[in-house]
């Protein structure tokens, strides 16, 4: 089985972020970057299922700028095959630019199954697997907490709001993989580490398309007015609920 | 004259509250240019009784497409449906609950048409001819503002986020046939799973009820559920360690990686405020915290703690609030 999986650097989330000079970007300085949660666990999914089918080859793909490369000798370092960079200045908003580079990229590589993350974390947008789907013209079935291959069909199951659906689809698809479908993502190993050094790792412009819709302001959000402690023990109840009562009015 | 399509979910033969929500956010676009709301409202046949509803939230027209395969959610059928009633409705803008299934559709919509998706909006608004969103990105510690331009606008808006206008249009009801045949559909939901009876939804509740690790086990969960069931009105959720050590399902995680709520009142009951958690419920309009730890970082959200033993605290508050509601 041929499994491509599409990865995205992200900064980490701990950090305190400050707004860049432009008032419309993140300010990157000393902020710590590596893969976004849900791609990694959309990597252990594609190793995972490339163990349990012998002959499986699995190809990461990151779009960005060269720092991308220390996302995807990550993944190689995982125990992917093969890297692609598509080299651009930066990830564009919307989905659409990114997704058309994607598609360009994967259209002629004959993969039975290409996965994404549910959503980067930092755009938390979620768009570009089913955009890349729907430009190749193959199946989807997004946000699966378990997957499923057989053969040239697969079967998976998604949450959604208040229950759990289960999808049966033909492969070649596309996956985009939500938290519990993996339990945690490996950590790469010092074998694997060095293997990851000799592992391909090709980088080519991307062929980014239209975007149409773009960030014009980022700030930073209000911070939440301090709270109080109403009191200590099951005695400070009658307060709390005079509170939600009288000043909160929710209750 | 510009249009705009709203996707009007339906789970069950029933809209949910997110379908009104982005109807009114539909209403604001179209109003800046003097266009009509046109709503599409997929599902099995009957599914039109419930048209009315979205001409009383704002829907100039609703386009009714029922058909019986169509009691299950079939991502290829709605989003091949959706982006040819775009076109025959010359809408500049689509507006779609970012549920589950929002989320499915919507970029498959936008990349039928050729243009980016603005996701996850918790506000709406018109910039002169520009489409403005505000989406909070990076687990809500960043406020981006985006404008979609190009030919049609694609915008998901978060459920719960939005209010719900009244201001009722006619809702004129056309059928709509699906753009694709569902026989024809690869990806088949084979099964639907709904959990606990009548169990409100996280999106759409106005409280819920969070338990973590400081209830020490997961039969203690039932005092979270208790307290739930005492509001009357409140969905139960957790975090992420509860999630992962199986207490709780996955569906339930509020958090960075899980699901991001926005209630009138959100309780934590024996959590300890980690930042992924604080991500996915800090835009709750109040916050309840009750920690045995007098420093958890949860206190420094919550705009009303209570420090103590969980299992003293809350079976003394779900009390007082069963006796609170039973007065009114």
């Amino acid at each position: 089985m041929k499994i491509a999986v599409c990865i995205k650097r992200v900064p980490d989330m701990g950090a305190r972020f400050k707004i860049g000079a432009d008032g419309a970007s993140i300010d990157e300085t000393g902020l710590k970057f590596d893969m976004s949660d849900f791609d990694e666990w959309a990597v252990e999914a594609a190793l995972q299922l490339a163990e349990k089918h012998a002959g499986s080859t699995v190809t990461v793909i990151s779009l960005g700028p060269d720092s991308v490369q220390e996302t995807l000798r990550k993944a190689l370092a995982m125990g992917a095959d093969a890297a692609v960079q598509l080299k651009a200045e930066s990830v564009p908003a919307g989905g659409f630019a990114v997704a058309q580079a994607l598609a360009a990229e994967l259209k002629d590589g004959g993969y039975d199954l290409i996965l994404f993350g549910r959503l980067a974390v930092d755009s938390a947008a979620g768009i570009t697997g089913p955009m890349v789907a729907e430009l190749l013209g193959l199946p989807c079935a997004t946000a699966l907490c378990k997957l499923d291959v057989q053969g040239t069909s697969a079967t998976g199951e998604r949450q959604i709001e208040g229950g759990v659906e289960q999808l049966a689809f033909p492969l070649p698809a596309v996956c985009t993989i939500d938290q519990g479908l993996v339990v945690q993502a490996r950590y790469p190993s010092l074998k694997g580490i060095m293997a990851a050094k000799k592992k391909p790792l090709a980088s080519k412009p991307a062929a980014l398309g239209g975007v149409g819709v773009t960030i014009t302001k980022m700030e930073l959000p209000a911070e939440r007015a301090a709270g109080r402690i109403v009191g200590e023990g099951a005695d400070a109840v009658p307060e709390l609920v005079r509170l939600l009562q009288t000043e909160a009015k929710v209750l | 004259m510009a249009n705009v399509l709203v996707v009007a979910e339906a789970r069950g033969g029933a809209l949910k509250k997110v379908a009104f929500e982005a109807t009114t956010a539909a209403r604001t676009i179209a109003d800046a240019s003097g266009g009509q709301v046109h709503a599409v409202l997929v599902g099995a046949p009957g599914i039109a009784a419930e048209a009315s509803k979205l001409g009383a939230t704002g829907a100039d027209v609703v386009h009714v497409c029922e058909h019986p395969a169509l009691e299950q959610f079939d991502a290829e059928v709605l989003a091949a449906t959706v982006a040819a009633a775009a076109g025959a409705t010359a809408a500049r803008a689509i507006v779609v609950g970012g549920t589950a299934m929002g989320q499915d559709i919507a970029p498959r919509v936008a990349a039928k048409l050729g243009v980016g998706v603005a996701a996850d909006a918790t506000e709406v608004t018109m910039d002169g001819d520009a489409i403005v969103i505000r989406h909070p990105m990076a687990t809500g510690k960043v406020i981006a503002t985006l404008a979609a331009s190009g030919p049609v606008a694609v915008i998901t808006v978060r459920p719960g986020a939005l209010a719900v206008g009244t201001e009722a249009r006619a809702g004129t009801v056309q059928s709509l046939a699906p753009a694709l045949d569902p026989a024809a559909s690869r990806v088949k939901v084979t099964k639907l799973t709904t959990g606990g009876g009548g169990k409100l939804d996280l999106a759409e509740a106005p409280v819920v009820v969070s338990g973590g690790r400081g209830l020490k086990a997961p039969e203690n969960f039932k005092l979270v559920e208790e307290l739930a069931d005492a509001f009357g009105n409140a969905a139960v959720g957790a975090t992420r360690a509860v999630t992962d050590d199986g207490w709780r399902p996955h569906s339930d995680q509020i958090g960075q990686t899980g699901r991001q709520v926005a209630p009138n009142l959100y309780v934590a009951v024996g959590i300890s405020g980690a930042i992924q958690h604080v991500a996915g419920m800090r835009n709750s309009k109040t916050i309840v915290a009750i920690n045995k730890d007098k420093d958890a970082p949860i206190f420094k959200v919550a705009d009303y703690g209570i420090v103590g033993d969980v299992f003293e605290i809350v079976p003394k508050f779900t009390e007082m609030v069963k006796a609170a509601r039973a007065q009114r």
